[in-house]
């Protein structure tokens, strides 16, 4: 059995990278990575370590167009005769693995949050987090998007080979009039630790507290649909139903009551503390940690309380 | 596939699915394999109808055209149908069969494109029960067309869209020639509420049902569970965060 890796190496490599390739190596067989742009072969031999044997960089072709970079990563399918191709569940995922599924006849699984099981079904959060369910693929040629945070990556290998391969991109139907990116933040759906407040903290210009713990504990920040929609935060950074939904290993909310659309975004977070005011918010039905207290007062304490934790040497 | 012969009169076709109210009981049947609808109220997919069918409509009355809805399912889903239509979509197809599996949903509706010519084809992000957000980019590779994925703005100028949308850590601007795909996220419009004269235009309004093309099924659901029942959340003094972080760190583990 083959399995073929996409990773996006556009920003360098992040954990997603390391988590989709200990994926493929846990399915089985030989994994090969495809990825494209101008990364160092250097940084992309290190995905060896991971489980992979082989990385095939495009360095022609950017990635930029989803169209061609399903067809760079059907040819390296096609070429490593792969069974099973893997994605990090990210957006670049949301809009190649549909194509790459009708281009191979391959039965796409979408967010996989786990390993195939024993009967072969592979493992998705359901009704916007709320249930499981098991995908079976019945096709001979699978595809897997893995969600983010949902496995930690291994290091068992060695560095590997890379070579340069050239996937037959073609021409481009979208033209790219400007792209922004936000500098030097944790890509919030990777985000092991996240900080994330609401209406309750009254004001952007109050968002300074957030902003400490946040940086105390190395975390990145998130806010509910309220808070984006006045715009007191960049759009971005909203999780919930209708933004991001993340699953980190700690997301601590302040001066956020909790309704079922922001649940959904956040309810695969493996840890949730809860501060607010109002005893009755429905957050702390979800919470793992609960705090009944004015924000302005707790999330100082907080951060104040993570430095000296830290300080004593962890 | 389309020819846009009539610069000025689009034809668009939405796609719609329906989904479970956001409120409704989730729970499951038959030894865990099938979605309990006893009591469940369907609604169209907020995806594909705040974003996608009111976009379309703000296009159609901005320059003109025509606005479809299309739907892969049963006989029961045509209330939901109707709802779509009383918002103000044109017209309505639906595919009839059961759509478990989105590839032959998303070649169901690549068929009915094909044959019968679209200028724009519209999508919501992804489906609020099965999260998949597969079928949009599936109808753009069926057809050979550029898929813009999770656009947050939408505008025609003449034959080319020009369209933002998110890319892993920010946004980008892209322009594309017409045909083309879109699935359609937050930004792209504001939900509408259907009046009295729109929910009466929509009982006369025309329903095509067209039979599936034989396609194979590539996924199927075998079964479901419920995550483990919370435990108790446990309360902490707002005046003693040292006890949250320790428990943070011993207890949970996760700093």
């Amino acid at each position: 059995m083959s399995v073929l890796v996409y990773i996006n190496s556009a920003n360098g490599l992040h954990k997603s990278a390391f988590e989709a390739v200990t994926y493929g190596k846990k399915l089985g067989g030989d994994v090969t990575v495809i990825t494209t742009g101008n990364t160092d072969s250097g940084t992309l031999a290190s995905l060896g370590k991971y489980g992979a044997s082989k990385v095939l960089v495009d360095r022609s072709f950017k990635g930029e167009d989803d169209q061609q970079l399903t067809r760079v990563i059907a040819s390296a399918a096609e070429q490593t005769a792969a069974s099973t191709v893997v994605f990090s569940h990210d957006l670049t995922a949301k809009a190649v693995a549909p194509r790459l599924s009708v281009r191979l006849k391959a039965g796409l699984v979408s967010g996989a949050i786990d390993v195939p099981s024993g009967d072969g079904t592979v493992k998705v959060n359901v009704f916007s987090g709320k249930a499981f369910g098991a995908v079976k693929v019945n096709s001979g040629k699978k595809i897997i998007s893995l969600l983010p945070n949902s496995l930690q990556p291994e290091e068992t290998g060695v560095d590997c080979g890379v070579e340069d391969f050239n996937g037959n991109a073609g021409e481009s139907k979208v033209k790219v009039l400007s792209t922004k990116k936000p500098e030097g933040e944790i890509p919030l759906p990777e985000a092991e630790l996240v900080v994330s407040a609401g209406r309750g903290l009254k004001g952007p210009e109050n968002w300074g507290i957030v902003e400490d713990l946040a940086k105390a504990l190395g975390a990145a920040t998130a806010c509910s649909r309220p808070v984006a929609d006045i715009g007191w935060r960049p759009h971005h950074e909203h999780v919930g139903q209708t933004g991001v939904a993340i699953r980190p290993n700690l997301y601590i909310a302040a001066g956020i009551s909790g309704a079922i659309q922001h649940l959904a975004g956040v309810n695969g977070s493996k840890v949730m503390v809860v501060i607010n005011t109002d005893p009755e918010a429905p957050f702390f039905k979800a919470a793992d940690y609960g705090v009944i207290g004015d924000a302005f007062e707790v999330l100082p304490k907080l951060t104040e309380a993570v430095k000296k934790f830290k300080a004593s040497g962890n | 596939m389309p020819s846009f012969e009539n610069l000025g009169f689009m034809k668009i076709l939405v796609c719609i699915s329906k989904a479970p109210d956001t409120t409704s009981k989730i729970a499951f049947v038959d030894n865990n394999t099938r979605f309990d609808e006893n009591g469940v109220q369907y609604i169209v997919n907020p995806y594909d109808e705040w974003y996608s069918l009111v976009r379309a409509l703000e296009i159609k009355e901005t320059i003109g055209g025509n606005v479809t809805i299309i739907t892969v399912g049963t006989a029961t889903d045509e209330a939901v149908i109707r709802k779509a239509l009383a918002i103000g979509a044109d017209d309505a197809v639906r595919i009839d069969a059961d759509p478990t599996d989105a590839y032959y949903t998303a070649v169901q509706i690549a068929e009915y494109a094909k044959t019968n010519g679209f200028d724009l084809v519209l999508t919501g992000k992804e489906t609020i029960n099965y999260n998949g957000s597969q079928v949009g980019g599936m109808i753009a590779e069926a057809l050979d067309l550029p898929f813009i994925s999770l656009a947050s703005k939408l505008d025609v100028n003449g034959t080319t869209l020009t369209l933002e949308k998110e890319i892993v850590g920010g946004l980008q601007v892209v322009e594309v020639a017409l045909p083309a795909v879109v699935s359609c996220a937050k930004g792209m419009a504001e939900q509408r509420i259907p009046n009295m004269r729109g929910i009466m235009a929509a009982r006369t309004k025309p329903l095509q049902v067209v039979a599936p093309v034989a396609v194979d099924l590539l996924t199927s659901y075998e079964g479901y569970s419920m995550p483990a029942a919370k435990s108790a959340c446990k309360m902490i003094d707002p005046s003693n965060m040292d006890e949250l972080v320790a428990l943070l760190h011993n207890e949970a583990k996760v700093i």
